[in-house]
C-alpha cells in the first residue's frame, strides 16, 4: 500500500508543478509577456479591446493584483474546469477545442503507442534471447530506428505513399468530402482507419527502435542470472524458460519507463500531426503558436500534460501488481 | 577480448560509431569552406542532383550540398551546447541528490522525476513562444535546460552506489571537504556515465531543435537540418518530387543518431560488463559480478 501512497502523492506534486510552470513561464520571462504577445497579435490584425484584457489577465500584467492573488485566481479558474477563450478561433472557450482534439490523438497515439511497445518488446527479447548470432547485426539497424525525427519519417511515408503512390490520403483524420463531420457509422469508423494508418505507421517506425533496444539489453543481462542456469540444468522447456523466466523479468524496467518513453513519444507526435493535418492536440498546439493564441496554448500545455501522467500512473499501478518487490520495499 | 579493459573495446560496433561522427563533424567544419553560399539563388530551381550540385537544387535555387554542410554545423552547435547545458545541470541534481541522500536527495530527486515526466516539446514550445527573437544560442539554451533529467536520474543511481564504496568513505574520514570529494573522487568513476548521457542528449537535442524548426519556434535565421526540412516541406518538396531536398537533412539526423549510439553502446559495455556478450549461449561464461569488476 506505501507504493501506491508514494505514487499518488508523487503524481499530485507532479500535476502541481506542470499547473505553476504554465503559471510562472510568462511571469518569468524577460520583459513583459503581454507586450509582446500584443505586438504579435497587432501584426495579424486588430485586436478586440476584451481580448486584450484577457491577455493582461491571463500574463499578469494586470498591476492591480500581487502575484498571490492572481495565482488563486488562476488556480481557482482551473477548478472551474475554465481555461480561458482561444484568440484564434474567437470566441470558442479553449476547453471546446481541446474537448473536439482529444479521443483522435487519444486514439492514435494510445493504439500506435501499444503497438508499437509489443512489437519492441517482442523483438527485444527474440534479439537478446539469440544473441551471439547473426541477429546481433540487426541492433546496429535498430539504433538508426530510433534517432528517426518523427516529421521525417512522416514526410518520407507521405511522400512514397500519398504522393508518389497515391494509395493514401495525404491530410485529415477522415474524408472531409463524404462526411459533414464526425458520425457513428461504419463508413466513417472506415474512414477514419484509412486516415489513420501512415499516422500511425509513422509512431510506430519511429518509436519501437527505442523499446528494442532497451528490451534485447535487459534481455541479455537476465539471461546471464544464475536462476537461468538453474531452469537449464534443470532441463526446462527452452519456451518456458524464454517466456516464464527470463521475458518476464527483462519487460519490467520496460514497464517502468514507459511513462517517460511515452512523453518523448506525445512530443514527436506533436510534429507528425503537423505534416498529416490530422484534427488531434498536436495540430491545435501549432495553431495556437503560430496564431499566438496564449490561452489556447496554456490549456493545451496543461492537458497533455495531464494526460501523459494519467498514462504513467495507469501504468505505475501495473507495475506495482506486476512486480510485487515494488510493493514491499515502497 | 579482454574482460577488464578500460577503454571501449574496439569491436566493429564502436569502430563503425566512432568513424560516422567524425565523419560527421568533419564535415560540419571543413565542407562549409568548400560549399556555395547556402543562400546563393543564382541556380536552377529544383535541379535533381549532378555534378555541378552534388545534391541538387532547392525551390529557390539554393545548392543542397551547402545547405547540408551550413545545416550540420548549426545542428551541431545546438546539440553541443544543449547537451552541455544539461549535463551540467544532471550534475548538480545527479551527483548532489545520490551524495548528500536524505531530504536533499528526496527534494532533488522530487525535481528530477517530475521533470522527466513533463512532456518536452510542449514546455519547449511554451517557453520559446515568449522569447522576442530565437538566436541559435537561445534555442540551445532552452533545449538544455528541459532536457536534463534523464540522465540526473542515472547519474544519481551511479553516485549513490559510490558513495558507499570504501574509497569514498576513507576520504571522508580524512576530512576532505564535500566539494574535493565530490570533483576527485566521484566524478572520474562517473565519466564514461557521462561521456554516454552526453552523446544522448547531444542527438535528442538535434532532434528536439529540428522538431522546434518544423513548428516555427527554430532559430531565426540560422541554417540547421531541422530548418532544411521545414522549408521543403514549406516549399512544396513533394508534390515536385525534390526528395533530394528533404531527404538528406533527415538522414543525416538519423545517421548521426545511429552513430552516437553505437559508440554509447561500447562506452555501456565498459560500465556495465554484464552486456558483453559471449558468443553462444550454451557455452557462455558467468558474467563477473558488478562490483569484483570495477
Amino acid at each position: 500500500m506505501r507504493y501506491f501512497v508514494r505514487r499518488i502523492i508523487f503524481y499530485a506534486i507532479t500535476v502541481w508543478a506542470a499547473i505553476s510552470f504554465n503559471f510562472l513561464i510568462p511571469r518569468l520571462m524577460p520583459g513583459d509577456p503581454a507586450e509582446i504577445m500584443l505586438a504579435k497579435m497587432a501584426r495579424n490584425g486588430e485586436i478586440a479591446p476584451g481580448v486584450e484584457r484577457t491577455i493582461r489577465l491571463l500574463l499578469g500584467s494586470d498591476t492591480d493584483q500581487n502575484i498571490w492573488e492572481q495565482y488563486v485566481a488562476y488556480l481557482g479558474n482551473l477548478f472551474r474546469g475554465d481555461l480561458g477563450v482561444s484568440f484564434t478561433k474567437f470566441p470558442t472557450p479553449v476547453t471546446e477545442l481541446i474537448g473536439a482534439a482529444l479521443p483522435w490523438s487519444l486514439g492514435l497515439l494510445g493504439l500506435a503507442t501499444i503497438i508499437s511497445f509489443v512489437i519492441g518488446i517482442a523483438a527485444g527479447a527474440w534479439i537478446g534471447w539469440r544473441r551471439g548470432t547473426w541477429v546481433d547485426h540487426i541492433i546496429p539497424g535498430s539504433t538508426l530506428l530510433q534517432s528517426l525525427p518523427y516529421f521525417w519519417v512522416a514526410l518520407l511515408l507521405v511522400y512514397g505513399f500519398a504522393v508518389v503512390n497515391p494509395w493514401f490520403p495525404r491530410i485529415g483524420g477522415y474524408d472531409v468530402f463524404t462526411f459533414n463531420g464526425p458520425e457513428a457509422t461504419m463508413e466513417f469508423a472506415g474512414s477514419v482507419l484509412y486516415h489513420g494508418l501512415l499516422p500511425a505507421l509513422t509512431v510506430v517506425l519511429s518509436s519501437f527502435g527505442g523499446w528494442l533496444l532497451g528490451m534485447r539489453n535487459m534481455m541479455v543481462a537476465t539471461l546471464s542470472e544464475d536462476y537461468i542456469t538453474t531452469a537449464e540444468a534443470k532441463g526446462l522447456r527452452r519456451s518456458r524458460i524464454l517466456l516464464g523466466y527470463a521475458v518476464r523479468n527483462a519487460a519490467l524496467p520496460s514497464i517502468a519507463g514507459f511513462g517517460i518513453s511515452l512523453a518523448f513519444v506525445v512530443t514527436g507526435s506533436i510534429v507528425m500531426e503537423q505534416v498529416f493535418t490530422y484534427p488531434g492536440l498536436g495540430k491545435l498546439m501549432i495553431t495556437a503558436v503560430q496564431g499566438n493564441d496564449y490561452a489556447l496554448m496554456q490549456g493545451l500545455f496543461l492537458v497533455i500534460t495531464l494526460t501523459v501522467l494519467a498514462a504513467t500512473f495507469l501504468m505505475d499501478i501495473v507495475y506495482g501488481f506486476v512486480d510485487p518487490r515494488t510493493r514491499q520495499n515502497g | 577480448m579482454a574482460e577488464n579493459r578500460i577503454l571501449p573495446s574496439r569491436s566493429a560496433k564502436s569502430v563503425t560509431g566512432l568513424a560516422i561522427v567524425v565523419a560527421i563533424v568533419l564535415f560540419a567544419i571543413v565542407a562549409p569552406f568548400f560549399t556555395q553560399n547556402p543562400r546563393f539563388s543564382g541556380n536552377d530551381a529544383f535541379l535533381p542532383p549532378n555534378v555541378d550540385h552534388l545534391l541538387g537544387t532547392t525551390k529557390l535555387g539554393y545548392d543542397v550540398l551547402a545547405q547540408l554542410a551550413h545545416g550540420a554545423r548549426g545542428s551541431l552547435i545546438v546539440g553541443v551546447i544543449a547537451a552541455a547545458i544539461a549535463i551540467v545541470l544532471s550534475l548538480i541534481f545527479g551527483i548532489f541528490a545520490g551524495y548528500a541522500g536524505g531530504w536533499t536527495d528526496e527534494i532533488l530527486s522530487m525535481g528530477t522525476n517530475v521533470m522527466l515526466v513533463i512532456p518536452g516539446l510542449p514546455l519547449v514550445m511554451v517557453i520559446a513562444v515568449y522569447a522576442e527573437s530565437r538566436s541559435i544560442w537561445l534555442v540551445a539554451f532552452i533545449l538544455g535546460i528541459t532536457s536534463w533529467a534523464g540522465s540526473a536520474i542515472v547519474l544519481r543511481s551511479q553516485a549513490r552506489s559510490l558513495r558507499s564504496r570504501d574509497y569514498v568513505g576513507a576520504a571522508q574520514v580524512a576530512g576532505e571537504r564535500t566539494f574535493r570529494i565530490l570533483l576527485v573522487e566521484i566524478m572520474p568513476n562517473l565519466l564514461p556515465l557521462l561521456a554516454a548521457q552526453f552523446l544522448s542528449a547531444l542527438i535528442l537535442a538535434i532532434l528536439g531543435e529540428a522538431g522546434l524548426s518544423f513548428l516555427g519556434l527554430g532559430p531565426s535565421g540560422s541554417i540547421t537540418w531541422g530548418t532544411m526540412i521545414t522549408d521543403a516541406n514549406g516549399g512544396n518538396a513533394m508534390s515536385a518530387g525534390a526528395w533530394w531536398w528533404f531527404v538528406p537533412p533527415g538522414l543525416m539526423i538519423a545517421v548521426f543518431g545511429a552513430g552516437l549510439s553505437l559508440v554509447n553502446f561500447s562506452i555501456d559495455e565498459v560500465v556495465n560488463p554484464k552486456l558483453r556478450v559471449v558468443a553462444d549461449p550454451a557455452v557462455r561464461r558467468r558474467a563477473p559480478k558488478a562490483g569484483a569488476s570495477a
